[in-house]
């Protein structure tokens, strides 16, 4: 936080800031490890007991009360039916069979035939060539388990999520209220609502679609609206013009000039399910998430691994085919999609039919030797580079957490709540003074203080690594094309990953740690911290760069001179994204030895008497993430002001 | 012979306030800067009012922010007026509800946009045939006339292409063809070859003289460019601050200029190619020889200066045998030696 503001106040400023600081670092030594509201790991709070009474006492009243019986009762059992439907179509015995209604085969031919229906033939071999590896991998049942899920959630998705961002591109009004409303379900941390949601819906398939649903429809709704929104007006004028009626001018002219862009909207709701779905395995959703989350549980980095690749394969085959689906104007010449959909029907009827084309067989099976070709390299390199893996981690470690993390977590509450009101003063005004006020209060009131100063160390430091990162790839990417064209397509493949396929390697690396969550957290965010900075530096105007050099200026000098000031709005808003995601990083970090506020959400979902403790440390992460969200943003605005200021001056 | 079209006293007036502006005489008096202080509203159109004859290709010149654009939509209805007439062919406009309105817009005018305001993911036949889609013309007749209006513009052969395939020149020309397409009475034009690069637009100009005698329809023609304006337009009308400055041929523009205003803008025309000779002539006096060519008042200067100056007496200008005046080597040279 004090980086952000530090980075380019006014001079004045700069001193107050600084005199903030070094008042704390002195009162610290005072008052070291005083009132630092400390709450043992098993320890509980009269307010999460009493969480875990209106648990229970939910629980018991859910097969009485009108509410539950008419509403989520009901919800749940639509979303479990629908669910359920598509595990036995694809993934699970049902409809009276021992195998499910289509086996490997005809998946796999679907799945060739609809990529090469909607995204051509070369995506349709890659998706017969993933979905049959998913099978080598020896996790058939798995992936098709979290593919239903991810069916089941997207389709729900789209349904309400297209036909609300057609109304909200059409309607001005709409839109205005629902974008704060969409803000909100996308930067609240996913796991999050994992909790309150099992309370009403159960642990189960039901709570992990509707989260995955919270996640994944905002940008379904979000794109359909800008897609519809920037249909050029004279076309439109043009289409009413001619006489066209509202309803031809939507079908005719604003769908279908829209198409493209709503289709890449499909396609983050699809790889936000698919990221979700794997996460909803804490709360019991089945699939490949489930293998990797115990897998991490027992430090087994070989199966972690070969599950997290099935995670990976999925994605990409899912990304790729809505990728090109979006991009493409005209579809597969007739004939081969008539031969092609014989074909497939031919596959669906064998493997309705057939055990062998019904269940992958086991004898072509290669995930165990992926399993253990991971689990001999993980030790070798724990065994013959510890140099560098150990080394570097505990450098990061004592230089930077530590330090950081007892300044934190062993100043007394009141003197670190005191210090970051003045911050927020000096670089938002009373504003900001009041929200971090706000949400200091709360962070108290959840009893899990010392444990939320733990987090926002981990997490401050994840970010400055992760701003590291964003100025130095995002400037060179900003500045050379090459290296954009190279870097970018690395960081997208990278942006759809889900979060738990990250800590795999570096679990494997540094071991169960702090240090582990923490770069897995900078891994996830720096991507779109780079691509940020790299769109703000390249979208400097190329006249006042020219300008620049044309004056002399070194390379160093446009950099720091010209392109950085120039670019600060892009530098501010990747420093608040970058955040945000580093803290939506916090609960899985918490599966791999981060502990504080991410174990706490962890160990809440698997034991009943610390529920009420989870759910209060999912609400001090939200919190968490407000403060920091909003300080930023004051901080972004003061700074534009400021530099409008002394521009006109 | 009646007007085609007819505006009175329009008005369009954006902001919350609209209608009370155009109600109050003493707000409609005021400046569009001085109401926007006043009222926070923005008077992009004030009290115009102006008629077009049947086949007449009628010009409506501005600079950016003169309100020609928001004009020309207030009288399709695209933009809404706040006040005031307009009759197309006797029908009052504004009086149209929304499906009357529909079928004007389908069968009496059509416009041609700036950007040209295609349907990327249709072909070019598609595109120009998607006003008669919206009518409900079937599918083979739709095909055929599409095929005529392309032949028409000079498009034959790119029937299959997609807008993005063709130059801005040709994308244009489908929005022409599209605009013809419903083989409307009056056709609107809103900038249509500001996009374009200088040579294709005096192609484009060329093209739409060539269908405006070809097709003899009547057309509404914005531009901000004066040279397009004089070369495209029967009668111009200057627009500023969304008022009309004044209404009138190229030569009467260059000739009588109303004010300050326009004279400045038609300062750099080049005058010989513009004026005619009733423009230049003077009485004859005494001593002129009256027995030399004759040329019609309408002759303009550039193509008059060979003859005058070759005669070596003063040429006489002639109407119905009616003696107007006369122009010698001096009133010619006074012209083209003013462009120097």
């Amino acid at each position: 936080m004090a980086a952000v503001a530090l980075h380019r106040g006014t001079p004045r400023k700069t001193v107050i800031v600084a005199g903030i600081v070094a008042a704390w670092l002195l009162l610290w030594l005072l008052f070291r490890n005083l009132a630092t509201l400390p709450l043992d790991a098993s320890a509980l709070t009269p307010l999460h007991r009493w969480v875990n009474d209106l648990n229970d006492a939910i629980g018991a009243s859910r097969n009485t009360n009108p509410l539950f019986l008419y509403f989520f009762n009901e919800i749940r059992l639509v979303i479990d039916e629908l669910v359920t439907f598509i595990q036995a179509l694809i993934a699970q015995s049902g409809f009276g069979r021992p195998v499910p209604v289509i086996g490997w085969l005809g998946v796999v031919a679907l799945a060739g035939y609809v990529s090469l229906a909607i995204a051509g033939w070369r995506q349709a071999l890659l998706a017969v060539a993933g979905f049959t590896f998913l099978g080598l991998q020896g996790l058939w049942a798995e992936s098709m388990d979290t593919l239903s899920l991810t069916l089941a959630a997207v389709l729900i998705s789209l349904l309400f999520g297209i036909p609300l961002g057609i109304w909200a591109g059409l309607n001005d009004r709409v839109n205005r209220i629902i974008t704060p409303a969409l803000d909100f379900m996308q930067t609240m941390p996913t796991f999050v609502y994992l909790a309150p949601l099992t309370l009403f819906f159960l642990i189960g398939p039901a709570s992990a679609t509707i989260a995955t649903l919270i996640y994944a429809a905002p940008p379904a709704i979000r794109i359909t609206a800008h897609a519809i929104r920037s249909v050029p007006h004279e076309t439109v004028e043009a289409s009413e013009s001619l006489g066209a009626t509202t309803k031809q001018t939507l079908t005719k002219v604003l769908l279908p000039s829209a198409r493209g862009t709503i289709v890449l909207g499909i396609n983050q709701t699809i790889m936000a399910a698919l990221s979700m779905v794997t996460i909803a395995a804490l709360i019991d959703a089945p699939g490949l998430g489930k293998t990797v989350v115990k897998a991490l549980q027992t430090l087994d980095v070989g199966t972690a691994f070969n599950a997290g690749l099935a995670i990976v394969v999925l994605a990409i085959v899912l990304d790729r085919v809505t990728t090109a689906a979006a991009a493409r104007r005209a579809t597969a010449s007739r004939p081969v999609l008539i031969g092609g959909g014989v074909a497939t029907l031919v596959a669906i009827y064998f493997s309705y039919t057939y055990l062998w084309a019904a269940e992958f067989p086991s004898e072509a099976e290669i995930g165990s030797s992926i399993r253990r070709g991971t689990t001999a390299a993980t030790e070798w390199v724990q065994d013959n580079l510890p140099v560098i893996t150990g080394g570097f981690k505990d450098f990061t470690t004592t230089v930077f957490i530590n330090p950081l993390q007892a300044l934190l977590s062993e100043s007394p509450w009141w003197l670190v709540a005191a210090v970051v009101v003045a911050l927020s003063f000096v670089i938002g005004g009373v504003r900001s003074a009041v929200t971090s006020a706000v949400c200091l209060g709360l962070l108290v009131a959840t009893g899990l203080w010392q444990d939320s100063m733990i987090t926002l160390a981990a997490t401050l430091v994840a970010t400055v690594l992760v701003m590291v990162l964003g100025v130095v790839f995002g400037v060179w990417m900003g500045r050379s094309r090459r290296a954009d064209r190279i870097i970018r397509p690395v960081l997208d493949a990278g942006q759809v990953m889900p979060a738990f396929v990250y800590l795999v390697p570096f679990l494997a690396l540094f071991a169960a740690s702090r240090f582990t969550a923490i770069i897995a957290a900078v891994v996830f965010a720096a991507p779109v911290a780079i691509k940020i900075i790299a769109d703000g530096v390249h979208n400097v105007s190329p006249t006042t760069v020219e300008a620049a050099t044309a004056l002399g200026s070194s390379g160093w000098q446009t950099i720091t001179k010209v392109q950085l000031p120039m670019a600060r709005r892009a530098l501010t808003l990747a420093a608040n994204q970058g955040l945000i995601y580093v803290l939506s990083m916090v609960v899985v970090g918490g599966l791999v030895g981060a502990g504080a506020l991410g174990y706490d959400v962890v160990a809440g979902f698997s034991q009943g008497q610390l529920y009420g403790k989870g759910l209060a440390a999912g609400v001090a992460i939200v919190v968490l993430g407000v403060m920091l969200d909003r300080l930023t943003q004051a901080a972004a605005k003061r700074w534009d002001q400021q530099e409008v200021r002394s521009g006109k001056a | 012979m009646d007007p085609v079209i007819s505006v009175r006293d329009l008005w369009k007036v954006f902001g919350s306030k609209a209608a009370d502006v155009v109600r109050s005489d003493e707000l409609r008096g005021l400046s569009r800067n001085e109401l926007r202080d006043r009222t926070g509203a923005v008077a992009a159109v004030r009290g115009v009012g102006f008629d077009v004859a049947p086949g007449e290709m009628f010009v409506v010149m501005g600079l950016s922010g003169s309100g020609k654009s928001t004009l020309v939509r207030c009288l399709t209805r695209l933009v809404e007026p706040t006040a005031g007439e307009i009759t197309i062919e006797g029908e009052n406009v504004l009086k149209a509800d929304q499906k009357r309105l529909r079928e004007l817009r389908r069968n009496k005018f059509s416009m041609v946009f700036q950007h040209f305001g295609l349907l990327p993911h249709r072909t070019v036949i598609d595109n120009v045939g998607y006003g008669l889609e919206i009518c409900g013309v079937q599918k083979a007749q739709r095909a055929q006339r599409s095929k005529e209006v392309i032949d028409l513009v000079g498009l034959t052969g790119n029937e299959k292409s997609y807008p993005d395939e063709l130059s801005g020149g040709m994308q244009q020309r489908v929005g022409l063809a599209r605009a013809l397409a419903g083989d409307p009475d009056v056709l609107f034009f809103d900038e249509p070859f500001s996009a374009l690069d200088p040579l294709i637009r005096r192609d484009m100009q060329n093209e739409v003289i060539r269908l405006h005698r070809e097709v003899g329809k009547t057309m509404v023609f914005i531009t901000h460019d004066l040279s397009e304006a004089l070369k495209l337009g029967d009668r111009i009308l200057i627009m500023r601050d969304g008022e009309v400055v004044q209404v009138g041929s190229g030569d009467e523009l260059v000739g009588a200029p109303a004010d300050d205003y326009v004279r400045d803008f038609v300062r750099d025309v080049p005058k010989s190619h513009v004026l005619t000779l009733k423009w230049i002539m003077r009485q004859p006096r005494p001593d002129d020889a009256l027995d030399g060519p004759e040329l019609g008042p309408d002759t303009v200067v550039r193509e008059a200066v060979r003859s005058v100056l070759s005669a070596d007496k003063p040429v006489k200008v002639v109407e119905n045998g009616e003696l107007l005046g006369v122009v010698a080597d001096e009133e010619i040279l006074g012209v083209v030696a003013g462009e120097a």
